[in-house]
């Protein structure tokens, strides 16, 4: 019954400008309702990330950690839910009610999204950062279903099945 | 628009605060006098439902709010009709946590026919320091938190300015990332204050100070650089020199936010600097700004820890400036997850 394809994409960046050429154009294929997954220890560069997405997105001003408030949304081209489940279980977070936002008309964007497996919507694209030195970073673009296997897809045709 | 009160009796305001971990209900007279302070994670009829820290599901917050509030009512032996007015957290927070109180606001304001008042979290952060001292005007306070790391002016009562804020990780945030980086189960802020204090050597880290005049902080560089650290050790076969690091991160993190705090506090004639938040416990940065503000002639306030962690009487401090100069707002206020500090100031100057 859960036949999503997974198309991965891999990304190596070198520095956060690369790291923002990939948000950049993750940001300009984004749509209404859509689900993004990150994962990576801490200081991989999630955060780093979301700010780089945001800004993208059209989202002004500063976009800092939702570690403690754990969901802050902002407005840009479309609504962000920017959220960040790192200190909570994952019956708490299905307590939060998390679904009203991933069904909703922004982009949700979940840090930490492994530590809730089991909630994220069967279809969305997950996004796993890998330190591989101080600067660079192994950045793993995994759509699962579409439109997320288009997302990856717009991001193959960009640079090739590897950078 | 003037619409205040000028209170020139005693005010008694009923205060809530359900923004995120805490259900807690307070009692607050003239907006300085704590006639009762209830959190809930402290009382023991909440053990009867098993609760778990944190309550950041709204649920939690609706099995015990009725029960908080007949607590703190209790606690302060007042009479609803004795109220002058109820207030609550409107925001920012989590919109479910936030919508619980809110909604027992509104019920107890209808049912009582009392004026609602709406406040805003982190004022409340800044006006726990009036449960302590009387302020004085211009004044600085630094803000620091799990959720939030900021420097906030008010030239006048009630008068929010931010004038730096972090631009990525909060203080406590990163304290807590560095402790478990360290080996501490989350949250482990407090290890690292403690284990900064004992350790004889600092491990040399970075200061980040960001652009010449800036008051803004960033702590993700400096988060990046303990783990790198650790990560070093670790790939050498060594045991990290897990206190070394730990005051060597305390002391970047101290240094900056003194820094940057006692030069708003001149930039802006500041006649205070407070301190507010639930970082204002961490025993480092207490003394580093004690020692610095008394050298420098600056005059300190920082609450007692029960008031510096999330708790309603701070909410019925701030909540008390607002009626004092605009009164209540109408019943079909709304929560508001990014209520702005900003906007929140009085509007009667």
């Amino acid at each position: 019954m859960d036949n999503n394809i997974e198309t991965v994409f891999t990304y190596r960046s070198s520095s956060l400008q690369d790291t923002d050429a990939l948000a950049a154009a993750i940001a300009a294929v984004s749509e209404p309702g859509m689900v993004i997954g990150l994962d990576g220890d801490l200081g991989a560069g999630k955060t780093a990330f979301s700010q780089c997405y945001a800004r993208h997105l059209g989202v002004e001003g500063i976009v800092n950690s939702p570690t403690f408030t754990i969901i802050k949304e902002y407005e840009g081209r479309l609504p962000l839910y920017h959220m960040d489940v790192y200190r909570i279980s994952l019956q708490e977070a299905d307590e939060l009610g998390l679904e009203e936002y991933f069904y909703g008309q922004g982009v949700s964007l979940v840090e930490w999204s492994s530590i809730i497996t089991d909630l994220m919507p069967p279809r969305h694209l997950h996004i796993e950062l890998k330190s591989s030195g101080p600067e660079k970073r192994e950045i793993t673009v995994t759509g699962i279903g579409e439109p997320y296997g288009g997302v990856c897809r717009a991001l193959i045709q960009k640079w090739g099945k590897e950078t | 628009m003037k619409t205040g009160t000028g209170a020139l009796k005693p005010v008694y305001i009923l205060a809530i605060e359900t923004s995120c971990d805490e259900t807690s209900v307070a009692v607050v007279k003239d907006g300085c006098e704590v006639l009762s302070n209830i959190i809930s994670s402290q009382i023991e009829t909440h053990r009867a439902f098993g609760g778990v820290v944190p309550e950041v599901a709204s649920r939690k917050h609706v099995e015990v709010i009725t029960l908080v509030i007949e607590e703190a009512m209790n606690a302060a032996a007042i009479s609803p009709q004795n109220l002058t007015a109820v207030a609550v957290t409107q925001g920012p927070g989590l919109v479910g946590a936030l919508l619980v109180g809110v909604v027992a606001a509104k019920s107890l304001a209808l049912a009582w026919g009392k004026p609602l008042i709406g406040t805003h979290h982190i004022a409340g952060h800044i006006y726990a320091n009036r449960l302590v001292k009387e302020l004085q005007y211009p004044n600085m306070t630094l803000v620091v938190s799990g959720g939030h790391t900021e420097l906030v002016l008010m030239e006048r009562e009630g008068e929010f300015k931010i004038i730096g804020r972090t631009r990525d990780d909060a203080v406590g945030e990163a304290y807590d990332k560095v402790a478990r980086a360290l080996g501490f189960p989350y949250p482990g802020g407090p290890h690292v204050d403690r284990l900064a204090r004992e350790a004889e050597v600092a491990f040399p880290l970075p200061r980040v100070w960001l652009e010449p005049g800036s008051y803004d902080f960033s702590l993700s560089g400096l988060k990046s650089a303990v783990l790198n650290a650790v990560n070093q050790s670790k790939m050498k076969g060594l045991e990290p020199d897990v206190a070394g690091i730990a005051r060597g991160f305390q002391e970047s993190v101290v240094e900056v936010l003194v820094e940057k705090a006692v030069r708003a506090v001149r930039e802006f004639s500041a006649g205070q600097l407070l301190l507010c938040g639930g970082v204002a416990a961490n025993k480092g940065l207490r003394e580093a700004l004690t020692l610095r503000c008394a050298a420098e002639g600056i005059e300190l306030i920082i609450p007692p820890p029960v008031y510096c962690t999330d708790n309603a009487a701070m909410i019925g401090a701030a909540a008390y400036v607002k009626w004092k100069h605009e009164g209540g707002i109408p019943l079909d206020m709304v929560a508001d997850p990014g209520f702005s500090l900003e906007k929140w100031s009085v509007s009667a100057y």
